[in-house]
């Protein structure tokens, strides 16, 4: 029985992490608990950096977690998994999207994208598990790129004892009901990837 | 029915369960989606204004008329506003009346980090300041029947972090209900919804007691609430903070106050008579500490423990916590130093096919020879690199009152005043009345996108789309001008880089008042933008002369191939981003950037 968990969702504008920190925060409430989530949107459009806390608790306080706090850093895009970093609890759980959008300091700027590899290397000396998600390539599998987050959702819901079906139907409830099949799909591909 | 609703739709829920039958807003992040929401409820109004005086002046006609009525802004909005609210303070209400304000403590998408619970203390009515949604939507109701009771105006305040964090509220989904139209105006003497100064000065000791009056009440209303635990030390807070402290100072006697102002000071004086050791915990000004201290009562700490700057969090308040030894914990574990790899900034870009691009790539081209006065919307990225070509910026439409002052001062440099559409509407007309009055001679570059874009979407008088989708007449820029007098007034279409220089060149040249080019290409993100077939760069042709990453296209990226007898890095564009709004392909010099299409036609 989980009692608490803290989480941050981080990654690109358009890549649909507050839909998905909705859902999480609504399985914490369809489980029982008390939940809240905060995020900060407006100015950057697309293209900017997205954050996204979920807290799960008998009775949340704060809407934001504390550096240094959160169990599960659950990154979109793989430069921002490094970016959030320090947020983890050390021992913490790290999910991460393979997936890499050039930020335009790279891109224009003098600034480097980091190697996969040194990015991969600095997660792991903090966290005690990092799980890497192709979840674009599944996503297209699916049949919908748009359906990445539901893939992230399902990695996600193979770390804790929670029921998958909570999960599914908090997706399902959520996402246009034209969208549904290929957000199942997408949610069977994204449990079977890490199995 | 236990539902996560964000601090907004919380607002606009209680707002409709209270009875609020009419309500207007300016769009501004973090206040915009409580009129989103608000206009969804059965048997309402809701509606954009123009501008934040519009808005609560709109909201002033249906108080007067006996409506329930709601204005939202965000902080900075109420500084249009303060005109009307000021006065509105002395004439009372009749309907109940909420002013929500949004302030943003750490300035995520604002000029400042006002603190605008002072408005209340400075206009000399309440406060209501919600520490979750569920407070949200109740504290609508109260602070309606407050503005009833006591024929007040009222500010419920909230934060960005407030509205925009979803927490639970237990609620039933909306009833049908039917618009009702208002009993019929009692004009009474003639005096009551007036003021002039013989009324003012009648009115201002009778403002003076009304205030005393709600603070009594306030000393029993079960919004301020005392949470009692370990007497050795008691906190005041409010608002947001409230959560803060009640996870750092856990099993401490908390006093939750729901109403920043007036204070319930006799309730305070027993409370601190009660712990050994009063602090205070707020974010932003020491407003409730400085009442406190005035008060005379003691407070052992304040603002020398917890930051008077930015946003408040867990960390800041625990820190403070630690620092003056009010809570007995280990600090928190010296953290691992994080590992030594740069991750590079993803700072906020024009998105890829923004109709502003063309505009501020020929202005950071252009900008020794004119200075640009900047304006609010995603326009202000202009500010940033690569075009890094705004020279001014303050407030919503003060680009034309800038550059004009600028000009008529003895200003070498020509002046450019940049401003958007729904800024234009908002507060550019009376700017531009009086440099025409004047005869200033400015350049006034509309950059016309057709959307109110940066607060995520909303129309205004130029789409002629309201805020409940009603179609009408749509307010043209160009023929306002004219009408207005500018001699010199040509529309553009935004992504004609030649079109856009040449234009803007005619303009500066213009020698007689002030002169006005409209800038026209819809934002993205409306159904007006249509994409065209997207573009990709012909690596043998492309010399990696850097000119489209000047554009400052996030779909334009260095490609590894590099350039010979530069080696510097060719050009690539991403399939996923592109729009295929041609101003990259425009500025190359060697045409190498063409539709995908084309390029691989025959292949």
């Amino acid at each position: 029985m989980i009692e608490q968990m803290n989480f941050l969702f981080v990654g690109v504008g358009g890549q649909g992490v507050l839909t998905a920190s909705d859902i999480a925060a609504q399985v914490g409430v369809d489980l029982g608990l008390d939940a809240k989530k905060s995020e900060v949107h407006g100015f950057a459009q697309r293209g900017g950096v997205v954050e996204s806390h979920i807290r799960w608790a008998k009775s949340v306080g704060s809407p934001t977690c504390e550096k240094g706090t959160v169990d599960i850093l659950m990154a979109f895009e793989l430069l921002e998994s490094a970016r959030w970093l320090e947020w983890l609890r050390p021992g913490g759980t790290i999910i991460v999207n393979r997936q890499q959008i050039t930020p335009m300091s790279a891109s224009v700027g003098d600034e480097t994208y980091p190697p996969e590899e040194e990015i991969l290397a600095a997660l792991h000396t903090r966290a005690g598990r990092v799980i890497v998600v192709d979840a674009l390539p599944l996503a297209e599998r699916a049949g919908n790129t748009r359906t990445a987050n539901t893939v992230m959702l399902a990695t996600l819901s193979t770390l804790l004892d929670t029921n998958p079906a909570v999960w599914e139907q908090a997706i399902l409830r959520r996402v246009p009901s034209k969208y549904a099949d290929v957000n199942r799909t997408a949610f069977q591909l994204g449990r079977e990837a890490v199995a | 029915m236990k539902i996560l609703l964000s601090g907004n739709e919380a607002i606009a829920l209680g707002a409709w369960e209270a009875g609020v039958q009419y309500a207007s807003a300016y769009p501004g992040t973090p206040s915009t989606e409580i009129l989103e929401n608000f206009a969804r409820y059965p048997g309402i109004k809701a509606e954009w204004a123009s501008n934040e005086k519009v808005a609560l002046d709109n909201a002033i006609g249906a108080s007067f008329g006996g409506a329930r009525t709601l204005a939202a802004m965000k902080h900075v909005g109420v500084n249009v506003a303060a005109d009307s609210l000021m006065s509105l303070s002395y004439t009372g209400v009749e309907g109940g009346l909420v002013l929500v304000s949004a302030d943003d403590p750490g300035a995520f998408s604002s000029q400042n980090e006002q603190d605008n619970r002072q408005y209340a203390r400075h206009g000399k009515f309440p406060c209501f300041d919600p520490s979750d949604s569920e407070d949200a939507r109740r504290f609508v109701g109260v602070a309606l029947e407050v503005s009833e009771r006591f024929r007040t105006p009222v500010i419920l305040r909230t934060t960005t972090r407030l509205s925009h964090s979803k927490s639970v509220v237990d609620a039933e989904p909306p009833t049908a209900r039917e618009f009702k139209p208002l009993p019929k105006f009692k004009r009474g003497d003639g005096m009551t919804h007036v003021i002039i100064p013989a009324i003012a000065r009648r009115r201002h000791p009778e403002i003076e007691q009304r205030l005393r009056d709600i603070a009594a009440w306030a000393e029993s209303a079960a919004i301020n609430r005392i949470e009692w635990g370990d007497k050795r030390l008691g906190i005041v807070t409010t608002g947001i903070a409230y959560q803060y402290v009640r996870e750092v100072f856990a099993g401490s006697s908390i006093l939750k106050l729901g109403m920043s102002y007036p204070l319930p000071l006799e309730m305070i004086r027993s409370f601190a008579a009660e712990v050994e050791t009063l602090i205070v915990v707020e974010e932003l000004d020491p407003f409730i500490e400085d009442q406190l201290k005035a008060a005379g009562i003691s407070v052992a700490h304040g603002k020398d423990i917890i930051p008077l700057c930015g946003e408040l969090t867990l960390e800041k308040v625990r820190r403070g916590a630690l620092q003056a030894g009010l809570i007995d914990e280990a600090p928190p574990e010296e953290l691992p130093e994080p590992p030594a790899l740069h991750v590079p900034p993803r700072p906020p870009a024009l998105c890829p096919g923004c109709p502003h691009r063309a505009f501020f790539y020929d202005m950071a081209r252009n900008k020794r020879k004119a200075i640009i006065a900047g304006d609010i919307g995603c326009y202000s990225m202009g500010v940033l690199p690569p075009f890094s070509s705004m020279d001014m910026l303050i407030s919503m439409g003060a680009s034309i009152g800038m550059a004009h002052g600028f000009r008529q001062a003895g200003g070498q440099e020509k002046a450019v005043a940049t401003i958007g559409d729904s800024t234009f509407f908002h507060s550019g007309l009376a700017p531009l009345a009086s440099a025409v009055y004047n005869r200033a001679n400015i350049v006034v570059a509309v950059l016309d996108n057709r959307i109110t874009a940066m607060t995520g979407q909303q129309d205004n008088p130029g789409t002629g789309i309201t805020l409940q989708k009603q179609e009408g007449e749509h307010i043209d820029i160009a023929a306002v001008c004219r009408a207005m007098g500018v001699a010199f007034v040509e529309e553009v279409d935004a992504w004609d880089v030649d079109a856009v220089n040449k234009t803007l060149k005619a303009a500066m040249a213009f020698k007689d008042g002030p002169a006005v080019i409209v800038v026209r290409g819809a934002c993205v993100f409306t159904p007006h933008f249509e994409p065209r077939p997207r573009l990709t760069v012909d690596p043998d042709k492309c010399i990696a002369c850097g000119k489209c990453f000047q554009v400052g296209c996030p779909a334009i990226l260095k490609s590894d191939e590099v350039f010979p007898k530069t080696g510097k890095h060719k050009a690539q564009i991403d399939p996923l981003l592109c729009t295929g709004c041609t101003v990259c392909a425009q500025v190359c010099p060697t045409q190498a950037i063409t539709p995908f299409e084309e390029t691989y036609r025959g292949a």
